[in-house]
């Protein structure tokens, strides 16, 4: 059968400030009618490469050719002329418009303006691909994944023939993720070229034809799908031979350190974050919390960290009431928490400190005198530099300047280092590569040997299932139940998810979330959570006054 | 390797980003940037008057230095400016615009007069200086921390808030003219006689000694000190800053105090050593800047307390080498002479962009450029 090319790329290269190479002499090839794999650890370009195929940056050396012939693409634009069109990683729609009019956004038509019509012509589209979609709901109201079906409704109504996904799958549950793969089969046998980044080879061995590979930067090589397996993936990504197992570490489970009892949160605009929520840590233990995106996970840290006001219900640390201490206060019992938001960059570092500044964000204060200690914090991330292979000019660059992946270890390795007892830690391999995952993995095993209690908020189900005690399911803010990693499945942890299934209406003699050997008797609490009420009623008609 | 190239459409260059860029070509192109803007505002010059374009360059550094008062005159407007631009710092670090700056020099100025005529008789000298002293600097910080406590507590916005605190000022002070001068005013405080600073041997003298005190302190507090750091965490990210324990409001709250108490100071030397007077149309009428001039000259210093110290004579140095150009070519109107200011300034800022981006004009062919590696 004779293959046609739809894109090609020959010694493609992209030099970065300060001598970085994004992308060095890279060749691809993808054919019409195949799902093409791109994979690669952080930092090895496979974003930017993608990028200049989509026209947002313009190649420092090299040639793109499509259907046989050189191509200039110099914006997107010129991109969709060439009918290639990219969902990025980080959706870019109009919250406030609905779904057509971000479809349509920007395209130039002959003839009158009509609603009618342009949402025909996206029925048709999702009715050809097996999409789910209502053109007139807003953006603002939609999940996740109906937003990702906007942005590839929006690049195939602009007639794309070659559509590049950037991590699509990062953000969506296990069933949403088997949705999102049949309606990409379907494109490929309509004709469509696709190209797809992961870092899950589980998915790569499931949904693509061939794989290509890139190390820093550098085209490594191509295989076929049917012809490798993820450890020889592995090796191509990474360049030596690494071990993919997951280690649960064994140890033997100490007093609950952190208890949680009937905990509310508000949300920014004042809707339930988190309804009436308990669960509880123990020392030596990972707890898992399994949600979709924006089921209140970001609102449960920062609530714990002292962040976020809470609107009712305890927080015990060591038996100790912490709701209401400033977030000083609760750094200095113990309680490290890193989020990693979207941008990586939102909460916990300072984008244009240099990482020297950046490790004292939290104890600057310390030392005698006006005067902040930067000679120890320079140590102190030259250390860190060397441990987590942090790969950086300098301890003095800013680390804005950073690649995602790097800018990670400098968080987590931060909160790590500063020896914490209990550890609440969010996405803290959201989009890192194989490598540093594990090395992750490893810190955070390490500090579960020391006794060290974890929250794990996580999006990938089976790292969490291997690497996790227990791992708790959140949906629409409430408790779905807590579950053994080793006796529950990835299907009963998606079904939990999407509230489809709720382990503590089924089995409600089980009181998920309240530890048999608590720090308090349940007397106690009683008085404690009455104690809380009381003042709470006292700021409230205080509040009236 | 490929004949079909009708097609393409190579763009003439593109931009793209420098990392990092080493002191030397930073101080390098500004000093070409400087160059190029003299050289530009010369041939202006000359277009617009017909004089020799090195008579314009002439009379412009002559203005600074003949007769020798001239250069002890930069050298105060040079301080003055810089402690306007010091007292900016710590706020605009903190991404808080301080557009009040006037406001609180003029309230600093007022409360400094008001000691003079009040005390400047009854009370030693050495006295009144000090209460002279403490009073401008409480006032410019009250004047600074009313923006900023409703900006900690109601979110409001700073820019505006601050911007209006100028005109309360100017209309307080027109207000106290009126009061001082009694029911025959005419609308101006002649020169107060009591109270006044010391000289030092040169008027000059004082000004330096405070502008000396106050580099040190704001260099030191913002590059070292603990408060310095959370001041620029504040500004890089609110979220990071709580999230790392930092009181939020109150670092706004005692970073204005700190910005409005050195604007205070400002006030106090302009009323108490160089004026003995107060007006209310413009904060320093015989110095020929404002507040505002201080906002410009702390942005082309990127908050950098050194940097500004330059900025701050170059700006002066202009300012007052265009008056003697002016005097000397007989130029009546201003606004040729503005232009040419403006056009120097315009380039100082532009020559930022070739520090931060790099131009990269695309070859024509790699084939050709590949051809030449071959030969060699």
């Amino acid at each position: 059968m004779e293959k046609q090319i739809a894109i090609e790329l020959k010694n493609i290269c992209k030099y970065f400030p300060g001598k970085v190479v994004a992308n060095k002499n890279v060749n691809l090839t993808l054919y019409k009618g195949e799902i093409l794999s791109l994979l690669g650890e952080n930092g090895s370009g496979k974003t930017t490469l993608m990028n200049m195929i989509s026209g947002i940056y313009f190649p420092d050396e090299g040639q793109i050719f499509i259907n046989g012939e050189e191509a200039v693409i110099r914006s997107p634009k010129d991109a969709y002329n060439y009918k290639i069109g990219m969902i990025h990683q980080h959706f870019k729609l109009v919250d406030v418009f609905s779904a057509a009019e971000n479809i349509v956004l920007g395209v130039k038509e002959a003839g009158r303006f009509s609603k009618k019509k342009i949402a025909m012509r996206v029925r048709e589209i999702a009715e050809r691909y097996g999409f789910d979609i209502d053109p007139k709901k807003r953006i603002h109201e939609m999940s996740v994944s109906e937003k990702q079906t906007v942005e590839i409704i929006k690049v195939l109504y602009r007639g794309a023939d070659i559509l590049i996904l950037d991590e699509p799958t990062a953000v969506l549950t296990p069933q949403e993720i088997e949705k999102l793969f049949a309606v990409l089969r379907k494109m490929r046998e309509d004709g469509k070229s696709i190209i797809i980044i992961t870092h899950k080879l589980n998915e790569v061995m499931e949904i693509s034809d061939r794989v290509s590979i890139l190390r820093k930067g550098e085209y490594i090589g191509t295989v076929e799908t049917s012809k490798t397996n993820p450890k020889q993936l592995t090796e191509m990504m990474v360049g030596k031979k690494t071990d993919l197992k997951i280690e649960r570490v064994k140890t033997d489970f100490e007093k609950p350190l952190l208890e949680i009892r009937d905990i509310v949160i508000d949300k920014d605009d004042g809707s339930r974050a988190i309804d009436d929520v308990s669960f509880y840590i123990r020392g030596g233990e990972i707890l898992g919390v399994a949600g979709v995106a924006g089921c209140g996970q970001k609102e449960l840290c920062e609530a714990i960290a002292g962040l976020r006001p809470i609107k009712s219900g305890l927080v015990m640390h060591k038996g100790e009431n912490i709701i209401g201490l400033p977030p000083k206060k609760i750094i200095e019992k113990g309680v490290s928490m890193s989020f990693i938001p979207e941008d990586r960059l939102g909460m916990g570092l300072a984008p244009s400190f240099s990482i020297t500044d950046n490790m004292i964000i939290k104890n600057y204060g310390e030392g005698k005198g006006p005067f902040v200690n930067r000679k120890a914090a320079r140590a102190h991330a030259k250390a860190l530099i060397e441990k987590l292979e942090i790969v950086t000019p300098s301890t003095e660059t800013p680390v804005r300047r950073l690649s995602g992946g790097n800018v990670q270890k400098v968080l987590v390795g931060r909160e790590i280092e500063a020896g914490p007892n209990v550890i609440i830690t969010a996405y803290p391999v959201r989009g890192l590569d194989i490598n540093s995952s594990y090395l992750i993995y490893d810190i955070l095993n390490d500090q579960k040997k020391k006794g060290t209690g974890i929250l794990f908020i996580g999006e990938d189900l089976d790292v969490m299932l291997a690497l996790c005690d227990k791992i708790m399911v959140i949906c629409h803010g409430k408790n779905m139940g807590v579950v053994h990693a080793e006796k529950t499945t990835k299907e009963e942890l998606g079904l939990m998810m999407t509230g489809a299934l709720d382990l503590t209406e089924e089995k409600k003699d089980k009181n998920f979330g309240i530890a048999k050997d608590s720090n308090l008797t349940e007397e106690e609490w009683q008085e404690m959570e009455e104690e809380t009420n009381n003042e709470n009623h006292g700021k409230e008609s205080k509040g009236n006054e | 390797m490929n004949n079909n190239v009708k097609s393409v459409r190579e763009p003439l260059f593109h931009i793209s980003k420098r990392g990092d860029v080493s002191l030397k070509r930073q101080i390098l192109t500004r000093v070409i940037a400087v160059a190029a803007g003299l050289i530009l505002g010369s041939i202006v010059c000359t277009i617009a008057y017909g004089s020799s374009p090195f008579d314009f360059l002439y009379y412009l550094v002559e203005g600074n230095f003949k007769p020798f008062d001239n250069f002890w005159e930069m050298i105060k407007k040079t301080a003055l400016l810089l402690m306007i631009g010091l007292a900016l710092i710590p706020a605009f670090k903190m991404k808080y615009w301080n557009l009040g700056g006037n406001g609180q020099i003029l309230m600093g100025g007022l409360i400094t007069i008001i000691c003079m005529i009040n005390l400047g008789d009854t009370v030693p000298d050495g006295v009144v200086w000090m209460i002279m002293l403490l009073a401008a600097m409480l006032v410019g910080a009250i004047w600074a921390v009313i923006p900023a406590l409703f900006k900690a507590f109601f979110k409001t916005n700073e820019t505006l808030f601050t911007l209006m605190m100028n005109y309360i000022a100017v209309g307080l002070v027109a207000y106290a003219i009126k009061k001082i001068g009694g029911k025959e005013s005419t609308g101006t405080i002649g020169v107060v006689q009591s109270g006044q600073l010391p000289e030092l041997g040169h008027s000059v003298v004082l000004i330096l000694i405070f502008a000396i005190i106050i580099t040190l302190f704001i260099t030191f507090y913002i590059k070292s000190s603990k408060h310095g750091y959370e001041v620029s965490l504040v500004g890089d990210s609110e979220n990071t800053a709580r999230y790392g324990g930092i009181n939020v409001k109150k670092t706004i709250i005692r970073t204005l105090i700190l910005s409005g108490a050195i604007c205070g100071i400002v006030g106090f030397l302009l009323a108490g050593s160089i004026n003995h007077t107060i007006v209310t149309e413009e904060t320093m009428a015989n110095s020929g800047f404002t507040a505002f001039t201080a906002i410009i000259v702390v942005w082309i210093a990127h908050n950098n307390p050194l940097a500004t110290i330059g900025v701050s004579f170059g700006v002066i140095f202009i300012n007052n080498g265009m008056m003697r150009v002016q005097s000397s070519l007989s130029i009546t109107e201003k606004t040729v002479p503005d232009m040419i200011i403006g056009i120097m300034y315009l380039i100082i800022i532009a020559c930022e962009f070739f520090i931060t981006f790099r131009i990269k004009f695309n070859k024509k062919k790699n084939e050709t450029i590949k051809t030449v590696e071959e030969v060699k």
